[in-house]
C-alpha cells in the first residue's frame, strides 16, 4: 500500500510559551522551538504500522521551507521511506485551501493508495485534509482513531463520537483520513535515529515543478486573511465554595438548583 | 590395625577391586562435571566485550573481603551466619573430600602438608567444620522447609517456587557431612587409625562411639558404603551445583573478582567504542541476550536467589512491577533454555523485552542502588537496566510520559521544555536580589567557583528556594562564586541511565564547553544528580564538590557558625540521597553538617545510609507514570514517623519534591516536615 502523510513544522506547544506579539499581527515568534504537529505524529505512526503489517511504502510530504526539512527526518527516521519538502516563495501566506492546493498537485504526481493528514494544526481549523479530498475527489473521513485494512480496496475506519462511542465506516480506496490523536502511540526518535536518515535525499518540489498557479496559493491567492490577534479580557474567577465536605455538598445542589442545573 | 579391616582402596567386593570404582567414580565425575562447564560458557564466549582486568590489588583484596571474607553477609543476620558456617565449613572440608577422593585410589594418601602434627591439627578442624555445617545445614533446612521467610517467595508472574532445590541441596551437603563422619567413626571402630585425638562431641566422636560395639563386618559395609555414598554425592553434587542457583558456588568468586569498581557511573554503549563511533554502531544496548556482556552472563550464573535485592528494591517494594531478583533468574532460565546441557545450543534473536521483560519492569528502575549495595555477590542491576533502555529507546519504545521530557531536553536542555533565559529567574526574585547578588559567568563576569544549579532548582518554583539558599550559604562562606546562566543544561544523569546516550552525550559536551570557557577553578552543586554526572560522567572537568562537604569545610574552619535550633520538638532524621550516599559515598559530611547546628536533635531512620530507600526516584522518573501501588515517597515518609521524626532532612531536590508530595499524600501535612540541608544550613547562619 502506497501511503502519503502529509505533515507540518509548529511551534511546539509544550516547549514554548506562546505570546501575541506586539501589533497583535502573529505569535512572537523570536526564542520558539518547533517540532512536526502533533497530529500529523500520529497519522504517520499508523502510516508505519499499517505498512509494516500489510507492505508497500510511506512517503511524508510538509508544504514549508528549507528549516521544515528537519521534521520530514524526524518522522523519516521514525520509519517513513522517504520525504518531499514542497517549497517555494509563492506558497507563502497560503491559507487552507492553498495548502490543499499545493499538496493535491504533488498527490496527483504519485500514486497513492492511502493519504493520511493531522486532524489539525497550529491554526486549529482542521480544513487542510478536508479540503484536500474535495480538490481529489476522493473520500474522506475525519478524526479518525482507528484503520482496518479490508483489502487492496477497501478499508475501515472509526471515528470517536460523542459520549466516546466509536463511529465505524467502510471507505473506498483511495481516500483522505485525517487522523486524530491517541489512535496509537507514536515510537521514540532519538538524535541517533535522525542522525542515521541524515544523509538521505529529500526532493524539493517548487510551484513549477507541480505545475500550480502561483496566483491560486499564497498570499495572493488566499481566500482567507488573518485580521487580529488578541487575548481574551480575564472573566470573572471562579467562586471557591468553603466549609467542611458536607456544607460544600450541600451549597453545590443549592447552587446547582437555582441555576436550573438540577431539577 | 585389625587385618580384617580394610580402607576401600585395598576393599573388594565379590571378587572385584573396589578400586575400579574408587577411579571410574571421580574420572566420570570429572568428566561430566568438565563437559556441563563447558557448555555452561558457550553463552560467555559469544557475549558483549567487558574489560575486568583493571586494578588488580583492588579486586583481589575485594575477593578477599567480599567472598572469602563473607563481609556483606551478616547484613542478614542469622541466614549470613549460616551460610558464613556452611562457606567456611566447605573452604576447610574441600581439602578433605579431595583427600577422601584420592584415599579411594591409594589408602595411604595425604595431601602435601597435612601429614603428621599438621594433619593432627587439619583432622581436628575438619571434624569442628563437618559438624557445624550439619548443625547450620539442619537449621537452613528447617527455616527454608518450615518457616519459610517471606523474601524466598516466588510470585506466581515469576514462575515456580524454588524451595526444592534449596532444600535438595542441603540434604546432599548433610548427606556429604555424614558419610564422612560414619566413614570416619567406622574407620576408628575397625581400628584403621587408632589412638588419635578426636575432638570431643563432633559428629566423627559420636560416629565412633555409635560405632564402637558393631561387629568387623558391619563395620566393613558401613566403611564402604559411606566411603561410596560420599563419592557418587559428592560428584553428583559438583555436577549438580551449575544447573541452578548453586552455581554460584563456582562462580561467585571470579564473580566478586571481576565486580564493577567505579559506583555510580554507567558503562559505555560498548566496551573499546568511542563517543564518535557511536553513530556507525547497528544496534545500541542490550535487545538480545547475547548483548549482554561476558561479565553479566556470569552475574546471572551467580545469583544465588536470596532475595535480598528484592527485599531492598523500592519499587518491588511499592508494588512496580520490578523486582531485580527476577532479572537475574529469569535472564538465567533463558541461558538454560537457549544453551542447554543437552542437545545443541538455539540462541534466538527475538528481543529480550517482550519476551522475558516488560517494558514497565526495566522502565520501574530509579537506578537508586539498593539492590547493588546489598547483593553478598557483587551482582550489578543499573547496568543493565540500562542497557536494556538503550535498547529500547533505539527501536523507539519509550513511554509517551518520557517522549516529551527528552523532546523538551533536546530542544530546551531541560525536561520542562522552559526557555533558556528563564534558567536564571530565580536570581531575579526581588528580596533574594535585594541580600544576594549572583554572578552570571559570562565573557565579562568570572569567578573562582561554578554554582552548578541544574534544571530542577533553576525551574521549579519551590526548589528555587534551595538554589537561594545555595547562594546565600556559598557567599557567607566567602566563596567568589558564579552561575552558568541560559548556558547551563541539564546535567543529564539521567538522560544517560534512560538510555538516551546521544542526548546525553549533546548535553555533556554543551555543559563541558560552558564550563571550561567560564574559567571557573571547582564546581560546587547542590544536586547529587548532576554531581554524580559530573563526577562519573564528564570528563576533563575542575573538581566538583557537593555543597554538604563545602559546607561542612566552612562550618569546620569557622566560616560558616550557626545559631541553635529555637523549636526544641522538633526531631531531624536525615535521608540520604541515593546519588550522594549510595552513588558517591557521602553518608558522613551531610551528618555531620546537621551536628554542627547547636541543640539539633538527629535520629537516624532504620534504612539509612547505604540502605537508604528511594524516594521516588529523581530526573526523568519525575515524569514517568508507574504501575505501582504506593508511593515510595509515602513509605519513606512512613519510615521517618515510625523513627520518631518530625523534620526530614534530604540533599537533594527530587528527594523534597517527592517526600513533600509523599507528606501531602500521607495526610501528615502539619505533623511532618521536609527541608533540604542547605536551606536549614541558610536559616541557622549567624549573620558576620
Amino acid at each position: 500500500m502506497e501511503i502519503l502523510v502529509c505533515v507540518t513544522r509548529v511551534p511546539d506547544t509544550a516547549e514554548n510559551e506562546i505570546e501575541v506579539n506586539s501589533d497583535g499581527t502573529d505569535i512572537g515568534r523570536d526564542d520558539l522551538v518547533y517540532s512536526v504537529n502533533e497530529w500529523d505524529n500520529y497519522a504517520v505512526e499508523e502510516a508505519i504500522q499499517i505498512r509494516d503489517r500489510v507492505g508497500g511504502s510511506v512517503t511524508v510530504v510538509t508544504v514549508g521551507d528549507d528549516e521544515s526539512e528537519e521534521i520530514l527526518r524526524r518522522e523519516m527516521a521514525m520509519g517513513a521511506d522517504s520525504g518531499i519538502l514542497l517549497a517555494d516563495g509563492a506558497f507563502d501566506g497560503s491559507d487552507g485551501l492553498g495548502i490543499a492546493r499545493i499538496l493535491k498537485a504533488e498527490v496527483d504526481k504519485g500514486n497513492y493508495d492511502l493519504i493520511l493528514t493531522g486532524a489539525q494544526s497550529e491554526g486549529g481549523t482542521a480544513e487542510v485534509g478536508g479540503m484536500l479530498a474535495a480538490l481529489l475527489d476522493l473520500p474522506f473521513a475525519s478524526l479518525v482513531n482507528q484503520i482496518e485494512i479490508v483489502d487492496e480496496k477497501k478499508i475501515k475506519v472509526g471515528r470517536e463520537i460523542e459520549g466516546g462511542n466509536i463511529e465505524v465506516s467502510e471507505i473506498d480506496l483511495p481516500c483522505v483520513l485525517s487522523v486524530q490523536t491517541g489512535i496509537n502511540e507514536p515510537r521514540y526518535v532519538g538524535i541517533r535515529g535522525i542522525r542515521k536518515v541524515a544523509s538521505l535525499d529529500i526532493p524539493t518540489h517548487g510551484a513549477a515543478d507541480l505545475g500550480v498557479d502561483p496566483a491560486t496559493v499564497g498570499a495572493d491567492g488566499a481566500r482567507v486573511k488573518r485580521m487580529d490577534y488578541f487575548i481574551p479580557d480575564l472573566g470573572e474567577g471562579a467562586e471557591m465554595l468553603e466549609g467542611d465536605t458536607e456544607e460544600i455538598i450541600s451549597k453545590l445542589i443549592e447552587l446547582l438548583k437555582a441555576k436550573g442545573g438540577l431539577k | 590395625m585389625n587385618p580384617d579391616f580394610v580402607s576401600p582402596a585395598d576393599a573388594s567386593v565379590f571378587g572385584i577391586p573396589v578400586v575400579i570404582f574408587t577411579v571410574l567414580i571421580p574420572v566420570l565425575g570429572m568428566a561430566a562435571f568438565t563437559f556441563i562447564m563447558a557448555k555452561r560458557m558457550a553463552p560467555l564466549v559469544r557475549s558483549a566485550s567487558d574489560p575486568r582486568l583493571d586494578r588488580i590489588p583492588d579486586r583481589l583484596f575485594g575477593m578477599v573481603k567480599y567472598a572469602i571474607g563473607q563481609w556483606r553477609h551478616p547484613r542478614y543476620l542469622l541466614a549470613g551466619v549460616l551460610h558464613i558456617i556452611i562457606f567456611a565449613g566447605f573452604m576447610i572440608l574441600s581439602l578433605r573430600s579431595l583427600t577422601l577422593v584420592l584415599l579411594g585410589i591409594s589408602s595411604d594418601f595425604v595431601l602435601p602438608g597435612l601429614g603428621g602434627i599438621g594433619g593432627d591439627i587439619y583432622g581436628v578442624l575438619k571434624d569442628i567444620a563437618g559438624t557445624l555445617v550439619l548443625v547450620a545445614v539442619i537449621v537452613a533446612m528447617i527455616r527454608r522447609g518450615i518457616f519459610k521467610p517471606e523474601r524466598y517467595t516466588v510470585p506466581r508472574q515469576y514462575g515456580k517456587d524454588h524451595t526444592w532445590e534449596a532444600i535438595l541441596v542441603l540434604a546432599l551437603i548433610s548427606t556429604l557431612m555424614l558419610c564422612d563422619m560414619v566413614f570416619e567413626g567406622t574407620g576408628d571402630a575397625g581400628g584403621l587409625h587408632a589412638g588419635g585425638f578426636v575432638f570431643p562431641l563432633t559428629g566423627h566422636w559420636i560416629a565412633s562411639r555409635i560405632f564402637a560395639g558393631a561387629s568387623m563386618a558391619t563395620l566393613q559395609n558401613i566403611h564402604l558404603a559411606s566411603y561410596f555414598i560420599h563419592d557418587v554425592v559428592f560428584f553428583c553434587f559438583l555436577c549438580f551445583l551449575p544447573l541452578g542457583k548453586h552455581f554460584h558456588v563456582i562462580t561467585s568468586l571470579p564473580n566478586v573478582f571481576f565486580r564493577k569498581l567505579r559506583s555510580g557511573s554507567v558503562k559505555p554503549v560498548k566496551w573499546g567504542v568511542d563517543a564518535d563511533a557511536l553513530d556507525d554502531l547497528e544496534s545500541f544496548g542490550v535487545k538480545k541476550f547475547e548483548d549482554f556482556t561476558w561479565k553479566h552472563i556470569l552475574d546471572f550464573y551467580t545469583c544465588a536467589d536470596c532475595g535480598r535485592c528484592s527485599d531492598q528494591c523500592p519499587a518491588n517494594a511499592a508494588g512496580r512491577p520490578l523486582s531485580p531478583r527476577f532479572i537475574s533468574v529469569k535472564s538465567r532460565d533463558y541461558a538454560f533454555k537457549h544453551y542447554p546441557i543437552k542437545g545443541d545450543i538455539c540462541p534466538s534473536d527475538a528481543p529480550l523485552v517482550g519476551n522475558i521483560f516488560t517494558e514497565d519492569e526495566i522502565w520501574s528502575c530509579t537506578t537508586c542502588g539498593a539492590c547493588e549495595a546489598e547483593c553478598p555477590l557483587f551482582i550489578e542491576y543499573i547496568d543493565k537496566i540500562v542497557d536494556l533502555r538503550r535498547g529500547m529507546v533505539d527501536d523507539g519504545m519509550v513511554p509517551q510520559s518520557l517522549q516529551k521530557p527528552l523532546r523538551a531536553l533536546e530542544k530546551r536542555g531541560n525536561p520542562w521544555g522552559k526557555m533558556e533565559r528563564k534558567r536564571i529567574d530565580w536570581i531575579k526574585d526581588k528580596e533574594f536580589a535585594a541580600g544576594c547578588e549572583v554572578k552570571v559567568l559570562d565573557r565579562k563576569k568570572t569567578a573562582e567557583t561554578l554554582y552548578f544549579v541544574d534544571s530542577i532548582t533553576s525551574f521549579d518554583d519551590r526548589m528555587q528556594a534551595i538554589a537561594q539558599a545555595s547562594a546565600r550559604v556559598l557567599s557567607a562562606a566567602g566563596i567568589d562564586f558564579g552561575i552558568l546562566g541560559k548556558l547551563e543544561k541539564d546535567s543529564g544523569n539521567e538522560v544517560r541511565r534512560f538510555g538516551e546516550e546521544m542526548l546525553f552525550l549533546e548535553l555533556r559536551d554543551q555543559n563541558t564547553e560552558a564550563i571550561l570557557k567560564s574559567g571557573v577553578q571547582r564546581i560546587v552543586t547542590a544536586d547529587p544528580h548532576a554531581f554524580n554526572a559530573l563526577t562519573k560522567d564528564y570528563e576533563d572537568l575542575p573538581p566538583v564538590e557537593h555543597i554538604s562537604q563545602v559546607i561542612l569545610k566552612a562550618a569546620r574552619s569557622g566560616q560558616l557558625n550557626f545559631k541553635p535550633v529555637t523549636d526544641p520538638g522538633k526531631v531531624y532524621t536525615y535521608h540520604d540521597p541515593c546519588y550522594l550516599g549510595r552513588h558517591n559515598g557521602l553518608y558522613d559530611d551531610p551528618r555531620a553538617v546537621l551536628d554542627a547546628i547547636p541543640a539539633l536533635n538527629r535520629i537516624d531512620m532504620e534504612k539509612s545510609r547505604d540502605r537508604s530507600f528511594c524516594c521516588g526516584g529523581g530526573g526523568l522518573m519525575l515524569f514517568y507514570e508507574p504501575e505501582e501501588d504506593q508511593r515510595m515517597g509515602v513509605l519513606r515518609v512512613q519510615m521517618a514517623e515510625s523513627a520518631g521524626a518530625n523534620v526530614i532532612v534530604t540533599a537533594c531536590p527530587f528527594c523534597l519534591v517527592n517526600i513533600e508530595d509523599a507528606i501531602k499524600v500521607s495526610g501528615l501535612e502539619g505533623k511532618m516536615e521536609a527541608i533540604d540541608l542547605v536551606e536549614l544550613v541558610d536559616q541557622h547562619i549567624i549573620a558576620e
